[in-house]
């Protein structure tokens, strides 16, 4: 497959004058778009210019200027680079048109926006809170937004050295003091509107008769405590009988708003941070995010380290997907049997994981321009027998253990489908768009690393059905296993370090978007610097989160205990997707 | 034939099932509690259950695990602990939880600072075993250690750990990791020979 040829030259100032400005800004690229002409232009760009790929929708606080920028990220399923196009509005009246009409992938993204930045989409079908909940004062990640408890803007803290005064964490932020509520707010007397405007979001759906007596539909709640939802995770639905008309899901139990964390942190001291969105998924974590601060810092990674960055991306992708079956299969009611089968082979590959990074799940291998160390003597060997050897073997035998199971097929087969137009229209990502006969993989769409090198195929399946997202993952590891065996193959030696390395690194002003094709789904890391050792704006396109609005579509007209197996084959982890 | 697939699921089920009982015969009592019978098991070739009796039996940790980190002291010639730390700080600015807390000890006399840590303090509630301390300390004072087995029955008693609880010997590091510990030897001797050089090219320049 040949790299399509882009139209660099696509000069949308001309198409739309005085409406649309190329950014000019230092380090910045892309188009601002007039507010007013948002819903015009994007439409524009999807069906004249073929961007029908809505990747990210995130805001930036430029407190310093007064303005807040919206940033969307626009692709061509059919490959290539992409779109940033930008809006600006004023800080104290930041109100945007929404894209959900649009791009409704954009859907929950900008209800994160309003909930987090407090940048309110006009024409959004359910501008609710996602994250937080209804009770929380102010919008956090507003760059004059403080936490009850606070100690300094930026990290590292003065009072840790020289003078270390030794403290612990809940003497400076006791229980009950660390929580700020709104003027004139008691937690006591509180009704939980937000639970009217969710039951009122769904509403639309019961049906009422002439005496006013609702009939017919009722809500249950699915969670948030449910061994199913992988997490705590809430799925509140509208059922017909048994049948499912309308479902949304609740998420944010887990919240700990990661970005603003990410802001306060250094550039190096994020990393680890990384390791804990999707914990399945460490390695892929840490290489979107080393992607995107290198493409600010513009440095070059030794030979080496990207061989070795492919290798630990190439089997995170593997184990994760293990255990996606095997949780999948667990979700079916196929109690841990299947579940345990994979978790061993992930066992083998989270042993070399932690011979080279010295945790098994929190990784923190990546730096920025190389790696942490190089592989230990003997982890190659390690690798080497697993991807000739026992990988190959196992996931054969994975598949004779479940692929024509009857329960299995019989559950999964012709379930849950979403469609091609609605895994691109609803920004699916990975394995999920991929199974609805879409080949768009990031590794062969929009290369990065050295993954144009390698000789693999991009797995898709047409059916987009849970069947063949069941199917989809076992392709992917037979793939990811091909890219592993010419990995350790060509493996130069050599350095796996540019330079020295740094606690403290240099990052020049500008923004960048990284994105890896993560076990899950694209995962971007949208990084803006200001010159400062912490970066003004960290921004994560969560493949988890982003994939669960195309949950309830998915869903509509199955039964209550599909749910469970839909949500198990979309693989989400509740540490990505509530941030 | 319906059926099938579940009966050759099955069929995998009873294989694996037998496999456990072939290879204990095969290793014939040797595969627990023995090291080589805890490598098999995880090792590519291990068939059958491949779970670890803990604490019974414990997993070989590879040189570079790591869980809390520690200080690093040599061994004086009347067996006093020289702390390798000169409080420069580097560690405690690294730590993406701050959790570390270090004061700076001051000459009595002059009130100037002395390069050696007075208090050295992590709260090991709030470390992220992260290892970045280790990775950038430029005195290969501070390292990640392999003990994890912490568990108190009191958090707030015991697990802000001070400088003497912190404090292990140089020795130790050399056991639990080897090959870092060579490598680190050998980079600090080229360094001091190299010192050692240029003093004398100084003296002889002076002479």
């Amino acid at each position: 497959m040949t790299t399509p040829v882009q139209p660099l030259t696509l000069d949308l100032a001309a198409r739309f004058p005085d409406a649309v400005t190329p950014d000019e800004r230092k380090g910045y690229s892309g188009w601002i778009v007039a507010a007013d002409k948002l819903v015009e232009f994007a439409t524009a760009l999807r069906d004249e210019f073929g961007y029908d790929y809505l990747s990210s929708v995130t805001g930036v606080d430029y407190l310093p200027e007064e303005k807040m920028e919206v940033v969307y990220h626009a692709y061509k399923t059919t490959g290539g680079p992409g779109l940033v196009f930008k809006v600006q509005v004023p800080r104290d009246k930041a109100v945007v048109p929404s894209l959900v009409p649009v791009y409704p992938g954009a859907e929950f993204q900008e209800r994160e926006a309003w909930d987090l930045l407090g940048i309110e989409f006009t024409g959004h079908p359910d501008l609710r809170r996602i994250l937080l909940w209804e009770g929380f004062a102010g919008h956090p990640l507003r760059k004059d937004w403080q936490e009850a408890y606070y100690e300094a803007e930026t990290k590292p803290f003065k009072s840790r050295w020289p003078s270390g005064e030794v403290h612990r964490a809940e003497e400076k932020n006791p229980f009950g003091a660390n929580v700020k509520y709104p003027e004139n707010f008691d937690p006591e007397k509180w009704v939980p509107e937000g639970e009217n405007a969710l039951y009122g979001a769904l509403a639309e759906y019961e049906e009422t008769d002439e005496t006013g007596l609702k009939t017919d539909h009722i809500v249950i709640n699915l969670g948030p405590q449910h061994p199913s939802t992988h997490g705590v995770f809430r799925v509140a639905a509208v059922l017909d009988g048994e049948t499912i008309v309308s479902l949304k899901p609740v998420m944010g139990y887990l919240h700990r708003n990661h970005e603003k964390i990410g802001e306060r942190n250094t550039y190096l001291q994020n990393m680890p941070f990384t390791d804990r969105l999707d914990y399945l998924a460490a390695m892929s974590n840490n290489f979107g995010y080393a992607l995107a601060v290198e493409k600010l810092m513009n440095v070059e990674v030794p030979e080496r380290a990207e061989y070795i960055r492919v290798i630990m991306a190439e089997l995170t992708r593997i184990q994760n997907h293990l255990f996606a079956i095997g949780m999948f299969l667990n979700d079916l009611g196929a109690f841990f049997t299947p579940s345990l089968y994979a978790i061993e082979e992930r066992e083998l590959v989270l042993d070399i994981f932690e011979a080279v990074s010295g945790s098994r799940m929190m990784c923190n291998y990546f730096r920025f321009g190389g790696l942490t160390r190089d592989l230990p003597e003997g982890t190659l060997e390690m690798i080497r027998g697993l991807a000739f050897d026992r990988l190959p073997r196992k996931v054969d035998e994975i598949d004779r253990f479940l692929t024509e199971n009857e329960i299995v097929r019989s559950r999964c087969v012709g379930q849950g489908i979403l469609t091609t137009e609605e895994a691109i229209k609803y920004s699916a990502a990975g394995p999920m768009l991929r199974a609805s006969g879409v080949p768009y993989d990031i590794r062969r769409a929009d290369p990065y690393s050295i993954y144009d090198r390698f000789d693999f195929d991009v797995a898709v399946r047409y059916n987009g059905d849970i069947y063949d997202r069941y199917l989809i993952r076992l392709d992917e590891i037979r793939q990811s296993l091909r890219i592993v065996q010419q990995a350790v193959e060509q493996i130069p030696e050599g350095p796996i370090q540019t330079g020295k390395p740094q606690y403290q690194v240099r990052v020049p002003a500008g923004e960048a978007y990284g994105r890896v094709e993560g076990p899950k789904g694209e995962l971007g890391f949208y990084v803006v610097s200001n010159g400062k050792p912490n970066p003004w704006r960290y921004h994560v396109r969560a493949p988890s989160f982003i994939n669960l609005t195309a949950f309830g579509p998915m869903c509509t007209g199955l039964k209550v205990a599909d749910i469970v197996a839909v949500l198990g084959s979309i693989d989400i982890v509740l540490g990505e997707t509530d941030r | 034939m319906y059926g099938k697939g579940i009966l050759k699921g099955l069929g995998v089920t009873l294989k694996r099932f037998a496999d456990t009982y072939l290879d204990d015969i095969k290793w014939l009592g040797k595969r627990y509690y023995t090291a080589e019978g805890i490598a098999h098991r995880s090792s590519k070739d291990a068939r059958g259950i491949f779970t670890i009796q803990y604490p019974e039996e414990k997993l070989p940790l590879p040189e570079e695990f790591r869980f809390i980190p520690f200080l690093v002291y040599d061994e004086g010639e009347n067996g006093e602990k020289e702390i390798r730390c000169t409080s420069c700080g580097i560690c405690a600015k690294v730590c993406p939880p701050q959790c570390i807390w270090i004061t700076r000890t001051s000459d009595p006399k002059t009130g100037r600072p002395v390069p050696a840590p007075a208090e050295f303090y992590i709260d090991v509630d709030v470390c992220m075993n992260c290892g970045l301390c280790a990775e950038y300390c430029p005195f290969d004072a501070i390292k990640m250690d392999h003990d994890y087995e912490l568990a108190s029955y009191d958090r707030m008693a015991t697990n802000i750990f001070d400088k003497e609880r912190l404090m292990k010997s140089a020795a130790y590091y050399a056991e639990i990791r080897p090959i870092n510990n060579t490598r680190e030897e050998e980079a600090r001797k080229a360094k001091e020979a190299a010192k050692a050089a240029k003093a004398a090219a100084r003296a002889n320049k002076a002479a």
